[in-house]
């Protein structure tokens, strides 16, 4: 290497450490890489039944059925089959609606969910509630409008 | 090597959208990515105020110019100009030129587009918007604490238009453990 003779017999080296510049280049683009795929958010898809077309019933046995409603300050309430049901309540817990679901899977056959939202309910209930059907399997779900028949049928509930 | 990979990642990283709303969306299991472009966003704040806004400003050039037709708002180029630069709103039409007026967005008391029965402004944004970019996305962005009366009007809105198949912007959270 060509070296800067200072005259005076000391043999001074021109090279520059790298080091440092090439640590840092390696950081950043460790940290660009990172931001950019963590950066795009997470998407759950979800198909709503058709409402415009006439909806062709379908008989299916009521002990297939499982109504939830979601109520205020995070309650659901649950029952199965539509001719006077007896109401339970429980919670998003994992003993609670998961514990309901699984036990709904493991004893029915292709379970059937219908999910209802009171007014007074939160958006994160509709979430989690949806999300509960991926955890725990069930395949055939809606998200349907409540009626007053269902209304009433929580005010008798003894909760 | 390293500096060409350093100036791609610098050049291909994208801003964040300035959203004028704080959502705090649920998490869920689902760890399937949004596509980055030809999104609509229908954002549902903490009050439960109604926020719309989709990506690419000629396709808001164009959704703006279809609902100005249909409600006989004249905007100006100027104002026009200004709406293809907001990346979401959430004022009813008729307080969206003060929107459009007014210099630091963010300070602008915006009360949500409308989307009740009685006057369901939405619908046709979502109508006009479609029909600027046929190819959007639809999502919901909905917080935590949203009144479910308001994302299920909503959702029923976006069912009206035949809109059965829609997505949900949440956050990741590890599936549990099956038992």
């Amino acid at each position: 290497m060509a070296d800067i003779d200072t005259g005076g017999g000391k043999k001074v080296s021109t090279k520059v450490d790298m080091t440092p510049m090439v640590d840092l280049a390696f950081l950043l683009v460790t940290f660009f890489m990172l931001t950019t795929t963590f950066n795009k958010p997470q998407t759950m898809e979800v198909n709503m039944p058709d409402k415009t077309e006439d909806n062709k019933t379908m008989k299916v046995a009521e002990s297939r059925t499982t109504t939830l409603v979601l109520a205020e300050n995070d309650k659901v309430y649950y029952y199965t089959g539509t001719e006077n049901p007896e109401v339970k309540l429980t919670n998003f817990s994992e003993s609670g609606l998961r514990k309901v679901l699984r036990d709904k899977v493991k004893t029915v056959k292709d379970p059937i969910v219908i999910i209802k939202a009171k007014k007074e309910s939160r958006y994160k209930n509709m979430v989690d509630v949806i999300d509960e059907m991926a955890i725990t399997g069930v395949k055939i779900y809606a998200l349907v409008d409540i009626t007053p028949a269902d209304l009433e049928l929580l005010e008798k509930a003894p909760y | 090597m390293a500096f060409l990979l350093l100036t791609f990642f610098i050049l291909t990283a994208k801003f964040k959208p300035d959203d004028p709303v704080a959502v705090d969306t649920p998490a869920s299991i689902s760890d399937t990515k949004l596509p980055d472009k030809d999104i609509m966003t229908i954002s549902i704040d903490k009050q439960s105020r109604v926020f719309f806004g989709i990506d690419g400003q000629f396709d808001r050039e164009k959704m703006l110019e279809f609902v100005a037709g249909k409600y006989k708002v004249g905007f100006t180029t100027d104002e026009i100009k200004q709406f293809s630069l907001v990346s979401s709103f959430g004022v009813p039409l008729g307080n969206l030129r003060q929107l459009l007026a007014t210099k630091d967005k963010a300070k602008f008391p915006q009360q949500g587009i409308p989307c009740d029965s009685a006057q369901n402004e939405l619908t046709d944004w979502i109508a006009y918007a479609r029909y600027a970019n046929p190819k959007l996305r639809i999502t919901i962005k909905g917080d935590v604490d949203a009144s479910y009366d308001v994302a299920g009007k909503v959702i029923s809105t976006l069912q009206e238009q035949n809109i059965n198949k829609f997505n949900l912007i949440t956050d990741l959270k590890v599936k549990p453990k099956v038992l």
